[in-house]
């Protein structure tokens, strides 16, 4: 697999992961800022937003309908809208698009959820690596203390409720989002992540982003139109 | 009033007075991995596929076939591509407006298929029914290779999938299935006729093309998954004749 500037691409992507409550979209949404501000040609996708299919999984998530199999498979169907038709043009047009998400959520939630990992990786293996991956990696209690904190009532499969971990839906939560944070961990060398210490304060840790991200891409290259 | 259990002796006089022949349990197996949690040991049911393009005769087939095998005393249960409750009528809706791309549409179908395999055909085949599947894997499979895609990408995706008791291809040359589909409904369908892959803008000359194609492929699967196939160019009866004698041996565990 290869990256989207080894595929010789004239946009680069950058992509954020960790678990629920890490703090990754709080920072992504200010890395686009930053960039837009500098008004270069950005462009954000969320994971699991394709228009087309987010009607059947949220029905799939509503009625409790899926299992570890489709799950995978009605996400790697969003991701594959959002790929082909709007990731695909836009890095070719040479824009910075910035992912909440990408194919590592997949891999690691699949796995969790008992798919073979081999399975899940090579139906992802049509989508180049991002050129860049920050993972916020939190201490588990502090991430789950932000998502208990702010939203009590935890989804069914958010929580892993399907997993069939605990009854109790926080206690599931728990188990599932410290299985996460195990693949993820796991991944981290192996797709060579920028670990993200998201303990820091917002400020510190958007500081080492774009620092890292001045670092690593040519920005000027990106610059919009001029009229 | 409670009836009194049938001693062996009637039971073997019972033979033409609609003695029921129970199916010759035969080992199952996935592709690959197949479906986690799944015991393939305790699928005692038959699923058996009936495959061919738009036009061949599948449904006439399977229905003449569901009546045929429940004349048998055997339970069956039908499935078919696009009938899964979890994703049939947003990938209907999505196909109508053409905007889907070859990724997209494949996993879409793929999903379609997972979900109608873990909640319809497993537990039918657990309970001992009769599955029949009007299309299976290898037309996904087809499809996908005849828009392009690889072949190993495609094999690993449907790893998940049962591997049928039998596979019927009904083999129905183009210029026939053109007729046929005229005769039904006086147009040819868009995806049917493979115009999303450009081959040509005249319908009628795209559809030759791409069933042609889509033979190809078929013949090409053949090797690897052992279809039977079947000339479908024949008069229906005769056709299903042919499947009965072919699944009698299946029931009686022969294949």
């Amino acid at each position: 697999m290869k990256t989207f500037a080894e595929l010789g691409f004239a946009g680069r992507l950058i992509a954020v992961e960790g678990i629920d409550g890490s703090g990754k979209s709080t920072q992504i949404f200010l890395l686009k800022r930053w960039l837009e501000l500098q008004g270069l040609r950005v462009y954000f996708s969320e994971w699991n937003s394709s228009e087309l299919v987010k009607s059947a999984t949220s029905k799939g998530k509503k009625t409790n309908l899926l299992t570890p199999t489709t799950f995978c498979l009605i996400h790697a169907t969003d991701f594959a809208d959002r790929y082909e038709r709007h990731l695909l043009p836009l890095l070719r047009a040479g824009y910075l698009v910035l992912c909440d998400r990408y194919i590592y959520t997949a891999f690691a939630r699949d796995t969790v959820r008992g798919c073979p990992p081999e399975w899940v990786r090579r139906i992802y293996n049509f989508a180049a690596l991002p050129d860049m991956t920050f993972f916020f990696r939190a201490h588990l209690e502090v991430s789950l203390q932000r998502i208990l904190e702010g939203r009590p009532q935890l989804k069914y499969f958010e929580a892993g409720m399907d997993l069939r971990l605990s009854s109790d839906p926080y206690e599931s939560f728990r188990i599932f989002q410290g299985r996460l944070l195990e693949q993820y961990l796991a991944m981290s060398t192996e797709f060579k992540f920028h670990v993200i210490d998201a303990n820091q304060t917002v400020e510190a840790q958007q500081s080492l982003v774009r620092q890292l991200v001045a670092a690593n891409l040519e920005l000027a290259r990106y610059a919009g139109t001029k009229n | 009033m409670t009836t009194p259990a049938p001693s062996s002796k009637s039971l073997r006089k019972g033979r033409t007075a609609g003695k029921v022949v129970v199916p010759k349990a035969t080992p199952k197996r996935f592709y690959g991995h197949g479906i986690p949690g799944v015991e393939v040991g305790k699928l005692s049911g038959k699923l058996i596929v009936v495959e061919g393009a738009d036009g061949s005769g599948r449904s006439t087939q399977i229905a003449q076939l569901v009546a045929w095998l429940e004349g048998r005393g055997h339970a069956t249960v039908q499935v078919g591509l696009k009938r899964s409750t979890l994703v049939s009528e947003e990938l209907d809706r999505a196909q109508q407006g053409n905007i889907l791309s070859r990724m997209t549409l494949s996993l879409f179908y793929a999903t379609d298929f997972a979900d109608q395999l873990e909640n319809i055909m497993l537990p039918a085949l657990k309970a001992g029914f009769m599955v029949l599947a009007d299309r299976y894997i290898y037309t996904l499979m087809a499809r996908d290779l005849v828009r392009g895609m690889d072949e190993e990408w495609v094999k690993n995706l449907y790893s998940i999938a049962l591997v049928p008791d039998a596979v019927f291809y009904l083999q129905v040359s183009p210029q026939e299935l053109v007729q046929r589909n005229f005769a039904k409904n006086h147009a040819l369908d868009f995806w049917e006729s493979g115009m999303d892959l450009g081959f040509s803008r005249d319908m009628f000359d795209s559809f030759l093309q791409y069933q042609r194609r889509m033979a190809e492929t078929f013949q090409h699967l053949q090797k690897t998954y052992g279809f039977l196939m079947v000339d479908g160019n024949r008069a229906p009866e005769e056709v299903n004749h042919e499947l009965q004698h072919k699944i009698d041996s299946v029931l009686a565990g022969r294949v």
